[in-house]
């Protein structure tokens, strides 16, 4: 047993607080968007200069000059604001951006991440990516626990290209929530029906529970 | 340098005559050549210069150097460029989306700089506000920092970036006034105002022309003083890479 899709949504979405400012990576966090209540008061923040972004547009809404950062057509909310692009990077690298959810290729027990390119495949360049992973105030990752063949990819030392150093505060896999601690991860939840076992299996460093 | 005796005034400077041209041909007739280094805005293929971009491909000057966060997508805006053989390099934060520059940068036919996105933005902008650089605690212990100089300031690992500015930019922009002060729309904004500030000569590629006067100051994104060069495109193409919709729920 392990986290599905939607159940890893769902618990990165229960990450944020009331009335913060989050910015949502290209990917499998972007779809965190459809997991926040409105209620919530959640302001989203988009690093091609919008903040209070609102969700994709009805089809006779569709606006070409109003896309989010995986260039995909979206909407304003009401007390949205939009902005070049240094301003965008500096709310970020300033730490005004509260929460920064990003996707993982690995994270290290130190929080050193490693999102942004393999060797040997073809680049395709970081974007916002170190921005966001040195300057967002939290950021939390979403990743697979571990490679299909079982390689893990939560490491006492990165294999990958750095994006940025210790910068990760939790990692959501579908095995669990694991929070970087230095030299062990501690593990905060884990999925139901997954033993200690199998998490310290798939690990690739010691892990608290 | 400060003047001390009479100054010759900016061509920027002269006022609200002057900067229109009739087409992006006029506008840009003497300012293309072999090796020109090139800013253009837009993110993917949000708020590109469309005519400019396309006089660029038609007058076809090579070994260009273009400064552009993506240089195009799918094969259309900046990528005609690329598809055209008039690339030498490339300094941008992502290539992703864009074979054509992907096949020739394996190749080896154009070498591509990366830089992170909002290092690359605020190189812009260092370029424009007459900055040497600046130091950044993003790319710290990556790629990016290697051969750069570093320096721990509160605490943190920094990283020095140098400043971007280019001969040319080209840049697109709602509405503006015949001096050049201009009014982005929504997320078409991204780079355009830092690299109109960035470059010898800055082309501005309008949808709406307005008189003098008729933008209120409290409005305008990009004062007219960093534009040069005006030209009223009224339709664009404006291509959406990924058309993202919900549907209404019945009623």
């Amino acid at each position: 047993m392990s986290w599905s899709r939607e159940e890893m949504l769902r618990r990165a979405a229960a990450e944020i607080r009331p009335g913060t400012i989050v910015n949502l990576g290209i990917g499998m966090p972007t779809e965190v968007a459809n997991e926040i209540v409105s209620s919530a008061n959640v302001m989203l923040q988009s690093e091609n200069g919008l903040l209070g972004m609102g969700p994709f547009p009805y089809d006779d809404e569709v606006d070409p000059l109003l896309v989010n950062a995986g260039k995909q057509t979206v909407t304003v909310v009401p007390g949205a604001s939009t902005f070049d692009s240094a301003m965008s990077f500096a709310m970020i690298r300033g730490g005004h951006v509260d929460l920064a959810i990003l996707g993982g290729l690995e994270v290290a027990v130190n929080g050193d991440l490693a999102n942004w390119t393999v060797p040997g495949k073809l680049i395709t360049g970081m974007g916002g990516a170190m921005d966001l992973a040195a300057g967002a105030r939290r950021l939390l990752v979403m990743q697979s626990h571990a490679s299909k063949d079982g390689k893990p990819k939560l490491v006492a030392k990165l294999t990958l290209p750095l994006t940025a150093l210790a910068c990760v505060d939790r990692v959501i896999t579908e095995l669990g929530v694991f929070d970087p601690a230095g030299e062990r991860f501690q593990c905060v939840e884990r999925a139901p029906g997954v033993t200690e076992e199998r998490v310290r299996a798939l690990t690739g460093a010691p892990v608290d529970f | 340098m400060t003047a001390s005796g009479p100054v010759t005034p900016s061509p920027k400077a002269a006022g609200a005559t002057g900067k229109v041209y009739p087409t992006a041909e006029a506008a840009l007739a003497d300012l293309l050549h072999d090796e020109l280094r090139l800013m253009s805005g837009g993110f993917g293929l949000c708020g590109i210069p469309e005519a400019c971009i396309d006089e660029i491909a038609r007058r076809a000057p090579r070994e260009l150097t273009v400064i552009s966060n993506n240089c195009g997508n799918q094969g259309q805006g900046l990528a005609v460029l690329l598809q055209r053989k008039l690339v030498r390099a490339v300094i941008c934060s992502y290539v992703g989306g864009n074979p054509d520059l992907a096949e020739q940068y394996l190749a080896g036919t154009v070498r591509v700089e990366l830089s992170p996105q909002g290092t690359f933005a605020e190189r812009i902008r260092a370029g424009g506000a007459g900055l040497g650089g600046f130091f950044t605690p993003t790319g710290a212990g990556t790629i990016v920092a290697e051969g750069k100089e570093t320096r721990v300031i509160d605490g943190q690992q920094q990283v020095f970036e140098t400043p971007l500015r280019a001969e040319l930019a080209i840049v697109r922009a709602q509405v503006a006034d015949g001096f050049g002060n201009a009014r982005f729309h929504r997320t078409a904004r991204n780079f355009s105002p830092l690299m109109a500030t960035a470059a010898t000569v800055t082309v501005l590629e309008v949808d709406d022309l307005v008189e003098v006067g008729a933008l209120d100051p409290d409005d305008v994104h990009l004062p007219g003083l960093f534009v040069d060069r005006i030209v009223h495109v009224p339709r664009h193409r404006d291509v959406i890479e990924h058309r993202t919709t919900r549907t209404r729920s019945p009623a």
